[in-house]
């Protein structure tokens, strides 16, 4: 009880007046636009707390249930099968279908339909399960409760979808809004809430929304019994920054902003609860007005399969022709006089009743027409009907297996890597360019607080991860030679050695500790030095100094302490507007300076006094709040502490801090800076903490002048509160900075540089500012010190013109040339140095990159950006990630991948060729528009390099084979119709050729499809510029598409032409019997079901006993089902009656026939292959005989293995590697310069030592040496 | 009790785990250079014997060809062989004399071979009926067998093109003025004659229609019995083709002279057809044909070329 009312009472501060500026300006233009309601766009109406009215026209508003479903129980049906058949090969086969049904088709009717109906039929079964999760996940969604007022001021729970325009709704903290709400009141005095909109715009920090004074009284239940007003806004419209509308609430009419309205899919934080409005209802709310419908996505290897299907199409075509101009031909000058036809005499054909159009010497172009359809039938075993399917089958099973591999699985969420739609396995394989968003998904977004340098003494440990890696590698060279003589552990040795890099540092401080990375036991905080911990700074120098600096910690903040109900310690936890202000808190409270109350101007301490050993509770005034901007950089607060002395304590961007500290506050400044770039290289945020002591009587006359700028109303008050705080802010005292980190998800930086070495770019576009984005970009190695940083941004006059007079043409045009001429001398420089291989990195903001996308501009942008390591955008809005995306995606014409967890990255994820989710703990629109889902960002590294590369090759190799069999088989059939005089007889039997493509060839392919592997898991891990394979497509170029097409044209014509002639015309066995066509065929047959699936074993790589059970049952089945057609009654089986084991079985010439031909139809692709793998081997021949080769020994530890290891990786500017390898670089120069000092130092000495450090600093450069030519294989 | 059960279900656990984790033992070949050569090796070694032992059984085979159509018409019909063959009062008798130039051991297989002759268009091989083949006139569906299907709305049996067209030459062979005996016996496969042609179906209305295609049918004989039925009407693949006549089954001596008394009933002569008779002895292989052992010889040959190709390559630019 105690508790609650301690909360409703922390509760009731008056915001307002903390946040005495920039919040929440008073806006100038807003009548302005409230005029316009009314008139059309803006015509919408709402009864507040009468939804009832809703209800009938014209004030008819939709529910607020959503559906994503692509199908509803109607629509299914035809739908579906509109998609079915809007594939040609799909379509060709319902009008072969449907013509057979006419008599016009060469086979019987179920040999043609039975195919198809399964075929779609598989295909559809699939559509519908996909979109029953669809409609699953609409169902939760919707279903979710939200406390509605139902009358008298009874609050209900009532579901999302049953919510109407006009109901009011109370939203609980941490809950999502249902839909687009007007804020009426919240918990807070002032109708303030918090509002955290990452769903929306991915930006991580609270916004703050308020509600109309009008409405402030309507913040208990019982409130609402009576209330009524009236809206009058905007139409439904996907503008997330804009609202204009009325409130008539008591016959006065309110004009309406923004910042009254919530939105749906943006959360409520901070805040107990707000009651609002419903304005718009499901699919009216800008959320969803803002989500595109996801495109249907198809793969690079599905749309060239297309081309394929198109060219077996001409090819087709082209034969029919042949076929039907020949029979026609035939028709007319030979046929009439073949009397054992009985062909209808044209002239006397009336007594006969023979209606046989195909033949009609009377009539030859109507049969040529008629035999040209029927050609088409009868040669569509050129067309891969079975392709489809397959590869669906194979493709389901694919993600099954992607879904449950066990190394993609992550214990902490208990989440696995969810492939979503199965039909872009093989992309990924093939991706080039990944465009990631930051928090989420690289990041935790989370603060931990790692460094600080106070009064320029760096604490919380000195060396990096890169550092520590380049120090070890090095070390591990210097073994031999014991370098520190009094210490032996080798982490002092590498210490030893580090101090090269970090010159003189840490020779001042020995008891520096080298820290190892464990799991912080606090949130937020993973800081480790004894010399400031349990209470030790009180023993550093420059007490005061430090003091100073953790009281700016502790104050200078927005932060509420958070009573903890069930807590043990007497810890406190906070909630801020940014997560690394609680960082700040939480490390205050470590260090002894607990912030444990604020009441409206007071600010609370528990401090631990160094001179009585005592903790002391200390009362501090706040007086002013200077509030943090982006545009500002910095933040103040002014406070008088009991001494009444007045503080003004200033945290902010170094350089903001850095140019305004008196001359007498510049003590530590060089110290700081240094530290400052070692942390910034770090990738961690930091921020200078300054003070100031004022007299009163100054503090006072200042304070006159800010109390009349906070008063003044108008454009200028602005400019007024800015010119206020700069004559305070100034003259301080530098007091040190402090290193927190945006923490990376586990596995990151290293998942990044294994990217890098397959080969791909990636690209960061976050909505975070651009400060953030960089050390995001630092701590994952996307960016290094010794990189080329090219930034792009609007300079500061555009940027103050585009504000002023943004509408203005001219304005534009001159920001558009400078963004222009900025990127043009980028590119200069780019080109210039191109040959120093030294690398770059782009970062651009949002609003530069608005006019960088722009017509003219963009393809410059685009080449500039393409051919920078790595480019980083920032402040980019989600309809800009999701432009970029699209515009890479057109302009390089590479597959892109796409990676976010949040609504806002929903454009980007459905733009991109591969959309990926993270599926971690927020909302899960990203995970529903992407393609993969992923629990953590470092899974990619295996989801690309291992399964993608495999999907890949299987789909490729599966696709080449689909087609090659189906050449080589259906051409067989078009050769026989040139010894038939092209009357449309088959060689084979009906169901022989039915069986062709669903039995006696589909399993094999099947199995190839799931289970290829050209080397295993571990092996593509360890090579990954095999994966380069992919991007460079080499498994399914044009050269081998053509290259296996015509291996499919000699296997049919070796097949066709060896049976012909060797059976034709003699005796095919002792007795003198000879072959007919069902014996012929039968023979034929069986040895195309031999070459068929001998080639398939000869391109499978991978043998488990699946894929030779597959084979070689495939080979057995026909044999079987032979044996089993020929038994049946002679009234089903026809001609075919015995065919085995009466006739061909026991002749031996069959099986002869069979051997050679299966041999020599296999040899000119068996050539090939020997050929190519002895003499032009590729990547992935090359490790595959590694690997054989190499078994016996430890492979791994061969030197071979490791030069092609070495030789696989690409050389790559970003990613740790890299930076590893330039640290070892630069330790390796400044040895070298050590070396000269050293020497001559030594010299005097010992001249044996300095012969050793010699000859270590040989070796170091012959190791130095070796890694430049290939890093990475000692680290891994 | 419960453990061999349990056991069991652990490992077909494994299995499967084995499976989705993608790693089931498997064997990885690999075309190591050596493989290569020993394939290409192993493939000559395969097949030039294979190549030999067929190319022998083929030249064991004698055969003799003996091309009768022309020769058979009288010169002074031989401008209009059309009129002459279609005119049922002239004789269509004719006497050829074959040399035997090798030793023929019995049985030795007679076949008529005709060229040009397409018997496997669509619209010749549809028109049949197996089912009254086997049924007779019990079964009434005939209409696959257009356009020879009924006459004067009587069911032909057996219907259809094939048995309409039914060849109708035939030979006599008389060596030393001693008449050769002929086996007409299984000279159709047995599956036909046991199971498709019907035992107690007989010919019915048979060429008697206005139109008379080819030879008639023993009205008194069931179909299963009348082997050149069954033989022709076994579609032959090719345009030119041989269909097995009968066996004879003494023994032929070197330079006996057979003399063949024919009758020239069927008519090629319309569509430029030739008619051969072919007197052929079998091997274990079948008949004459000596492609495939060429083509294993070829094999072999370029098989063993590759390897020592590739054998010399792999020592000149050894990896």
């Amino acid at each position: 009880m105690a508790a609650a009312t301690s909360r409703t009472r922390k509760g009731k501060i008056r915001w307002s007046k903390l946040y005495s500026f920039a919040c929440l300006r008073p806006s100038t233009s807003e009548e302005r636009p409230a005029d316009r309601v009314g008139q059309p766009g803006f015509s919408r109406v709402v009864f507040c707390n009468e939804p009832y009215l809703h209800k009938k026209k014209p004030y008819k508003y939709p529910y607020n249930n959503i559906s994503t479903t692509k199908y509803n129980v109607l629509t299914f049906l035809p739908r579906a099968l509109f998609e079915q058949f809007r594939r040609v090969a799909n379509f060709y086969f319902l009008l072969a279908a449907v013509f057979s049904l006419f008599s016009l088709a060469p086979f019987s009717r179920a040999s043609l339909i039975v195919p198809l109906i399964f075929v779609v039929g598989i295909s559809m079964i699939k559509e519908a399960i996909e979109d029953w999760h669809r409609f699953l996940q609409d169902l939760d969604v919707n279903n979710r409760t939200v406390k509605a007022h139902l009358n008298n001021g009874v609050f209900v729970d009532k579901p999302w979808k049953d919510l109407r325009v006009g109901d009011v709704v109370k939203v609980n903290k941490d809950e999502y809004f249902p839909s687009d709400i007007l804020l009426l009141s919240s918990s807070y005095e002032d109708g303030l809430c918090y509002v955290e909109t990452m769903n929306l715009d991915g930006e991580t920090n609270l916004k703050i929304k308020r509600c109309l004074e009008a409405s402030l009284c309507l913040n208990e239940d019982e409130e609402f019994s009576q209330f009524k007003a009236k809206v009058r806004c905007e139409d439904p419209n996907p503008n997330l920054y804009t609202f204009v509308g009325t409130l008539e609430f008591e016959k006065e009419s309110y004009p309406l902003s923004p910042s009254q309205l919530l939105l749906r899919d943006s959360k409520l934080r901070n805040t107990d609860y707000i009651y609002g409005v419903v304005i718009f209802s499901g699919h009216d709310t800008k959320a969803v007005r803002n989500s595109t419908r996801s495109p249907s996505k198809r793969s690079r290897i599905e749309r060239k399969m297309d081309h394929i299907i198109y060219i077996l199409f001409s090819m087709l075509v082209l034969v029919s022709l042949v076929s039907s101009i020949g029979s026609s031909l035939f028709l007319k000058h030979d046929m009439v006089d073949w009397w054992y036809l009985r062909l209808p005499d044209g002239s006397s054909s009336e007594d006969d009743d023979d209606d046989d159009l195909f033949f009609n010497p009377s009539k030859p172009v109507k049969s040529a027409v008629l035999q040209f359809i029927r050609a088409l039938i009868l040669y569509g075993y050129l067309i891969p009907i079975s392709l489809y399917v397959s590869i669906e089958v194979v493709k389901v099973l694919q993600k099954m297996l992607i879904d449950k591999d066990i190394e993609l699985y992550d214990e902490v969420t208990c989440k696995s890597v969810q492939a979503r739609t199965s039909n872009l396995n093989e992309e990924l394989g093939q991706v080039e360019m990944i465009l990631s968003d930051k928090t989420g998904t690289l990041t935790c977004n989370q603060m931990e607080f790692r460094k600080c340098s106070i009064a320029g003494i760096s604490y919380g440990g000195d060396i990096t991860d890169v550092d520590l890696a380049a120090s070890m590698r090095m070390n591990a060279d210097f073994e031999p030679f014991e370098f520190s003589m009094d210490e032996t552990n080798r982490g002092t040795r590498s210490f030893e050695l580090f101090e090269f890099s970090v010159s003189g540092f840490s020779a001042q401080n020995g008891n520096a500790r080298l820290l190892k990375t464990e799991e912080p036991v606090i949130k937020g905080f993973n800081f480790r030095d004894d010399r400031l911990m349990n209470k030790n700074w009180i023993h550093v120098p420059n007490l005061s100094d430090i003091t100073m600096f953790f009281r700016v910690m502790a104050l200078c903040h927005t932060g509420i302490p958070i009573e903890d109900d069930n807590r043990i310690t007497d810890k406190l936890s906070y909630e801020a507007e940014s997560p690394e202000e609680v960082s700040f808190l939480i490390a205050s409270q470590e260090f002894g300076f607990q912030f444990f109350r604020r009441t409206q101007s007071l600010m609370v301490l528990k401090e631990f006094d160094p001179s009585s050993m005592k903790e002391v509770e200390r009362e501090y005034k706040l007086l002013n709040l200077l509030e943090f901007s982006s545009s500002r950089k910095r933040m103040s607060v002014i406070v008088s502490n009991e001494d009444g002395r007045f503080f003004l304590l200033c945290k902010g961007a170094d350089s903001i801090i850095f140019d305004r500290l008196a001359d007498n506050g510049r003590t530590y400044e060089q110290a700081t800076a240094l530290h400052l770039s070692s942390y910034a290289e770090d990738g961690l945020r930091t921020l200078a903490f300054a003070y100031r002591e004022l007299e009163a009587a100054e503090y006072e006359h200042w304070n006159k002048i800010f109390t009349q700028a906070k008063a003044t109303i108008g454009p200028e008050r602005e400019e007024l509160l800015e010119q206020a705080s700069e004559m305070i802010e100034k003259d301080l005292i530098l007091l040190g900075v402090v290193a927190v980190e945006d923490k990376l998800q586990k596995g990151v930086p290293e998942c990044i540089d294994k990217l890098a070495q397959a080969g791909l770019k990636i690209w960061l576009l976050t909505g975070d500012k651009r400060e953030t984005a960089v050390n995001i970009g630092f701590a994952c190695s996307l960016l290094r010190q010794d990189m080329m940083q090219f930034h792009l941004s609007l300079s500061r006059e555009a940027e103050s013109n585009k504000e002023v007079k943004w509408l203005l043409f001219l304005a534009l045009q001159a920001i558009e040339e400078d963004i222009l001429q900025q990127i043009q001398s980028s590119y200069k420089l780019l080109c210039e140095e191109g040959n120093n291989e030294a690398p770059y990195g782009l970062i651009i903001d949002g609003k530069a990159l608005e006019i960088a996308l722009r017509g003219n501009v963009k393809d410059e942008f685009l080449q500039l950006a393409v051919n920078c390591a790595s480019v980083i955008c920032c402040r980019v809005s989600p309809k800009q990630k999701a432009l970029i995306t699209r515009l890479v995606k057109q302009y390089t014409g590479r597959t892109t991948l796409a990676i976010g967890d949040g609504a806002n990255d929903v454009g980007m994820i459905q733009e991109a060729d591969i959309g990926v989710g993270i599926s971690g703990m927020e909302g899960m629109q990203a995970v529903m528009a992407s393609d993969f889902s992923l629990p953590q960002f470092r899974f990619l590294e295996r989801l690309l390099i291992v399964h993608g590369h495999w999907c890949y090759q299987r789909i490729s190799k599966m696709v080449l084979y689909f087609v090659y069999k189906n050449v080589a088989f259906g051409l067989t059939l078009f050769y026989y119709e040139l010894y038939t005089s092209f009357s449309g007889e088959a060689l084979y039997n009906d169901w022989y050729m039915t069986m062709f493509n669903v039995m006696l060839t589909s399993l094999p392919v099947i199995a190839l499809g799931v289970l290829e592997q050209d080397v295993s898991s571990d092996i593509c891990l360890q090579f990954p510029a095999l994966y380069q394979q992919g991007p460079r497509n080499v498994h399914f170029s044009w050269s081998r598409i053509i290259g296996w097409i015509l291996n499919g044209v000699v296997t049919s014509l070796v097949i066709f032409l060896a049976n012909i002639y060797i059976l034709s015309p003699t005796a095919l066995q002792r007795n003198g019997f000879v072959v007919d066509i069902d014996s012929l065929g039968a023979i034929t047959y069986t040895c195309v079901i031999w070459t068929v699936n001998c080639q398939i074993a000869l391109i499978t790589h991978h043998f488990t006993w699946i894929q030779h059970l597959s084979i070689w049952g495939s080979i057995l089945l026909w044999y079987i089902f032979l044996l089993v057609y020929g038994a049946l009654p002679p009234n089903l089986s026809g001609n075919a009656f015995q065919v085995l084991i009466g006739v061909i079985g026991p002749a031996p010439l069959y099986w002869t026939i069979t051997m050679l031909v299966g041999v020599v139809s296999l040899l000119p692709y068996f050539v090939h292959i020997t050929i190519q793998r002895s003499f032009y081997p590729m990547d992935d021949h090359i490790i595959q005989e590694m690997e054989k080769c190499l078994k016996k020994y430890d492979a791994r530890d061969n030197e071979m293995w490791e030069r092609e290891q070495r030789n696989s990786q690409r050389s790559t500017n970003i990613g740790f590697s890299a930076r590893v390898e330039a640290k070892v670089l630069s330790f390796s120069q400044q040895m070298q310069q050590k070396k000269l000092c050293v020497g001559a130092i030594t010299s005097l000495q010992k001249q044996i030592d300095t012969r050793q450090i010699q000859l270590a600093l040989a070796q170091a450069e012959v190791m130095h040496l070796r890694f430049r030519h290939g890093y990475g294989n000692g680290a891994g | 009790m419960t453990d061999p059960n349990r056991e069991r279900y652990r490992i077909r656990e494994t299995a499967f785990y084995l499976f989705t984790q993608q790693s089931l033992p498997a064997c990885k070949p690999v075309l190591t250079p050596g493989w290569v050569i020993t394939i290409f090796l192993f493939m000559g070694l395969i097949f030039i014997p294979v190549g030999l032992v067929t190319l022998r059984a083929s030249h064991s085979v004698v055969e003799i060809v003996d091309r009768y159509d022309i020769e058979c018409v009288p010169e002074s019909s031989r401008i209009d062989k059309i009129s002459y063959i279609q005119d049922d009062s002239i004789p269509k008798n004719c006497s050829r004399f074959m040399k035997v130039r090798k030793y023929m051991k019995a049985p030795i297989n007679i076949y008529y071979q005709l060229d040009n002759y397409y018997q496997n268009h669509r619209r010749y091989v549809k028109s049949r009926s197996d089912k009254q083949l086997l049924h007779g006139r019990k079964y009434h569906d005939t209409s696959s067998c257009q356009p020879v299907e009924l006459n004067n709305g009587q069911p032909i049996v057996p219907c259809g093109l094939i048995a309409w067209s039914l060849f109708n030459d035939s030979f006599t062979f008389i060596r030393e003025r001693a008449e050769l005996k002929v086996n007409r016996k299984n000279i159709a496969w047995k599956s036909d004659r046991d199971h498709k042609f019907g035992k107690n179906v007989h010919p019915f209305s048979f060429q008697n229609g206005t139109l008379i295609g080819g030879g008639k049918l023993y009205p008194k004989i069931p179909l299963s019995d009348q082997e050149d039925l069954i033989v022709w009407m076994r579609t032959s693949a090719l345009p030119s083709f041989r269909k097995l006549y009968g066996r004879i089954e003494e023994d032929l001596d070197v330079d006996d002279v057979i003399v063949v008394n024919l009758m020239n009933n069927y008519n090629t002569y319309s569509f430029g057809g030739k008619k051969k008779l072919v007197l052929s002895t079998s091997s274990w292989l079948g008949g004459k044909n000596n492609f495939l052992g060429h083509a294993c010889i070829i094999v072999g040959c370029s098989s063993l070329v590759l390897a020592i190709v590739f054998t010399l390559l792999h020592l000149k630019y050894r990896r």
